[in-house]
């Protein structure tokens, strides 16, 4: 199994490495993660989605591992009778993770304020795995008081002193801009390729794009880093596809996450997407967090005046319905896919804000619901295509 | 068997307790309040949240507050929600989306125009975000739609292992609430007075401690009042008048009502056979009818987190006159149902249990608010299985009529109340 890039049977082009990629994520029990703990000898502690400061993380000498859940890739045979019906998957397959002790190379598991059923979820987590260090961030929503960074910082002191419990190590500031370097350096590649795609979403594809973010979850950061590198490089040398697809925007998929398959079928019904939203919060900041200076100041600063707009993140100087509209002209893509996880409560508010403001900018959409458990795609992908041609035929 | 001894009961058609009617009067008095604010006759209108409601501070700038969750509920007891929710679907809102929202924007495009009043638009949209965040989305929406201004309260949740917020959590919390004061000002047009909010504050303070005296009355046997169908009622004042004579005074009124009814030995059903704990909102489209299936079988529910929401004065909380801004903090931050963790709801729950003395636990379990629902079937597991109460866990909705389903429920109902008369009989729960 190739678990890091560096492994030597490795193919040398960029299909070939993501194909060998895949199975680091499509892997409910984590074999990558415990390889990595052996290799590295360090505590593990898994984030769910969508942003964590995984800074704090790693500067305590952690691993930080991101847990969207299990995909499609398990049954859900208990987590079902403590989470409903209308809560969305990724909280009951990451809650059946736990039951199925999949969870156990894990120290930690680190939730944040994302939504009503996640916050739940830590408690449920707490009182049901005793022995697991579970922590909860709850972060600023009111972005235009000072006081909100003081807050910020504060909460991530808190964090950051249980961490330290966790692992043992006292972390100093250096330690803290050291990780921020980084993760800033992972983050500028994935920007870097995010922006290679816009320009040729006929080379690199979404699928291999999003793969390589995806491993990011799982690998060291600077493996991850080794990774873009190369990717960045192999990408320059793909040859382009021809193909007769239109140009969209997709948003509404930042936490609950597609099955891989699922977001290849999208690509092949006929889309080149020039931006989306997958794994939104390991891309977080719009701009590198300043690595030098007070460390945990600057992650707070950044989180609340450069981040990046997300339906779990409130911030009442944005207007998210306009700066999507913005987007869309900005990028010159032809239409939106609004594809959103279903049950998930923070993204389809947010389909309604951006179902009006396209609607007045006169820009097409199209709205999907997709879970992670789903194995058939046929239904999506004709919806997609039958947009696809009504718009190319225009 | 037993179910065909309790066919003949149909259903219960009025209950015990005068404050129903004091209270509708009280409530008429603030809808038409609002009426006239639509129509340009009253003071600006300030838009809030129910949870942990900061309501003293519009009170001591005599602005209007407007609750659009109580707008919400109203329409769905009044049974008309459905076509305000069905023109939020049509513009784009999910059938998975929580249906007070829906309704509320359903209203705005009907301008306004609810069943019990005429609403006025916003003139400050304040999102005191305790705990629940949809709520988040819900006033961006409404800023979206009116372009009113908006005034976001961030209210950390209780997330240590103590259960008290942080330090950092409460200066947070007052620096807020101080930039807050100037934007009153504006919307206002009034200069903040202090003496003004010591006197709303010392209403609050009084109006809380008969509302603690009122809610630990339900440990009596029986019950003077159900805690669940006859709280509620109770509410719409603690919220609307909270801070001002009136409220105070309905309160003392109320107090002595349920005196009276004690002392009478009295509750609200002619024998009390089962005592009940109840968790989450109640279906407000078919309350009489839910309230009825508890009613043939002689059930009270002598205690309900859902009327902790506002706050949890019957713990121990009053407002503090002369530390007002720190005192509306700690209420949001700590002192209310919703921005506690999913945890101590069990645990508040427990002494309902036990202190109240309940035969059975009934988790109505509602698909619009997930803040209370998501993970209720691990509350149970807890409930039923280490603490060994018998439990029920049933679904509907608080504001769509199509989540209710009438046979169904009663015969959820009718399994676990001949259960528990079965253990009542055979002893097996005491
Ligand atoms: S998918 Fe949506 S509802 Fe589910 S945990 Fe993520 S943000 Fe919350
Ligand atoms: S989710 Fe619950 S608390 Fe939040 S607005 Fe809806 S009904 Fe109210």
């Amino acid at each position: 199994m190739a678990t890091t890039v560096s492994s030597s049977q490795e193919t040398e082009n960029l299909p070939g490495i993501v194909n060998g990629l895949r199975n680091l994520f499509e892997d409910p029990d984590f074999q990558a993660v415990a390889e990595i703990k052996r290799a590295s000898g360090k505590p593990v502690v898994g984030h769910f989605p969508v942003y964590s400061p995984v800074e704090l993380i790693y500067a305590a000498g952690i691993h930080p591992v991101g847990v969207v859940g299990a995909g499609n890739q398990i049954e859900i045979a208990h987590a079902d009778s403590r989470f409903q019906s209308f809560v969305c998957s990724v909280i009951k397959s990451t809650l059946e993770l736990g039951f199925t002790d999949r969870l156990q190379i894990f120290e930690g598991m680190l939730f944040h304020s994302i939504c009503d059923p996640a916050r739940n979820l830590a408690s449920v987590f707490k009182r049901n795995f005793p022995d697991q260090w579970v922590e909860y961030i709850h972060f600023p929503q009111n972005m235009v008081t000072e006081g909100s960074l003081d807050y910020l910082e504060s909460e991530y002191r808190r964090i950051l002193a249980r961490l330290e419990d966790l692992s043992g190590k006292k972390v100093r500031n250096d330690d803290i801009n050291e990780a921020i370097g980084k993760y800033n350096r992972a983050r500028q590649l994935m920007r870097d390729l995010y922006q290679f795609r816009r320009e040729h979403p006929d080379i690199l594809t979404t699928k291999e794009l999003y793969t390589l973010v995806r491993a990011g979850h799982i690998l060291s950061v600077e493996d991850h880093i080794g990774l873009l590198e190369k990717a960045k490089v192999l990408a320059g040398k793909k040859t382009p596809l021809v193909r007769d697809h239109i140009k969209v925007i997709l948003v509404g998929s930042f936490c609950e996450q597609p099955p891989l398959d699922l977001i290849f079928s999208m690509e092949e019904a006929g889309l080149d997407v020039l931006d989306d939203d997958f794994l939104l919060g390991r891309r977080w900041f719009t701009e590198d967090v300043p690595d030098d200076g007070d460390g945990i100041r600057n992650l707070a600063n950044s989180y609340r005046d450069r981040s990046v707009i997300a339906a779990v993140k409130h911030d009442s100087r944005q207007q998210k319905g306009k700066e999507l509209v913005d987007r869309v002209r900005r990028f010159g893509a032809d239409a939106v896919i609004v594809s959103v996880a279903k049950f998930c409560e923070p993204g389809l508010f947010d389909y309604a804000l951006y179902r009006k403001a396209l609607m007045e900018a006169g820009i097409p959409h199209l709205f999907v619901e997709f879970e992670e458990k789903m194995w058939l795609f046929d239904k999506i992908q004709t919806e997609i295509e039958t947009f696809v041609e009504s718009l190319l035929l225009d | 068997m037993a179910n065909a001894a309790k066919e003949s009961q149909e259903p219960q058609s009025h209950y015990q307790g005068g404050f129903h009617l004091l209270q509708k009067e009280l409530m008429n008095d603030y809808f038409d309040q609002m009426t006239r604010a639509a129509e340009g006759d009253g003071p600006p209108a300030v838009y809030l949240l129910i949870s942990g409601n900061p309501v003293e501070l519009i009170r001591a700038f005599d602005l209007l507050p407007v609750f659009p969750e109580i707008n919400a509920l109203q329409i769905a007891a009044k049974h008309q929600s459905l076509p305000f929710i069905q023109k939020a679907e049509e513009v784009g809102y999910s059938t998975d989306n929580c249906a007070y929202v829906k309704a509320d924007v359903g209203l705005w495009y009907q301008d306004g125009q609810a069943p019990m009043a005429k609403v006025p638009k916003p003139d400050l949209l304040l999102t005191n975000y305790v705990g629940c965040n949809v709520y988040l989305h819900w006033w961006e929406h409404l800023a979206e739609l009116s372009h009113a201004p908006i005034f976001d309260i961030d209210i950390p949740f209780i997330r240590t292992s103590d259960g008290e917020p942080r330090a950092e959590d409460i200066t947070y919390v007052v620096r807020q609430l101080e930039e807050l004061i100037p934007v009153f000002e504006k919307v206002s047009g009034k200069k903040f007075d202090p003496d003004k909010l010591t006197e709303v504050m010392e209403y609050s303070k009084e109006t809380g401690e008969l509302w603690a005296q009122i809610k630990r009355m339900t440990v009596n046997r029986p019950s003077p009042f159900d805690a669940y169908f006859d709280a509620v009622t109770m509410m719409g004042p603690l919220y609307t008048l909270r801070g001002t004579k009136e409220g105070r005074d309905f309160f003392r009124d109320v107090l002595k009502m349920v005196e009276e009814i004690k002392s009478q030995g009295k509750g609200p059903l002619p024998e009390e056979k089962f005592r009940l704990v109840v968790e989450g909102p109640p279906p407000w489209p078919y309350l009489r009818i839910f309230r009825d299936m508890f009613a043939r079988w002689g059930a009270v529910f002598v205690a309900s987190t859902y009327s902790t929401v506002g706050g949890l004065w019957e713990f121990g909380f009053s407002h503090d006159p002369s530390d007002p801004l720190r005192s509306v903090a700690m209420h949001m931050l700590k002192w209310n149902l919703t921005n506690r963790n999913f945890l101590q709801r069990y645990q508040q729950l427990k002494s309902y249990v036990d202190e109240w003395g309940a035969d059975g636990l009934v988790i109505h379990s509602v698909k619009s608010c997930r803040l209370f629902s998501a993970g209720q079937g691990d509350m149970r597991e807890y409930f039923a299985r280490q603490v060994g109460v018998p439990t029920l866990l049933v679904e509907s909705d608080l504001e769509d009529p199509r989540y209710f389903s009438k046979a169904q429920m009663r015969t959820r109902i009718d399994a676990f109340m001949e259960s528990l008369e079965h253990h009542k009989l055979v002893g097996l729960h005491t």
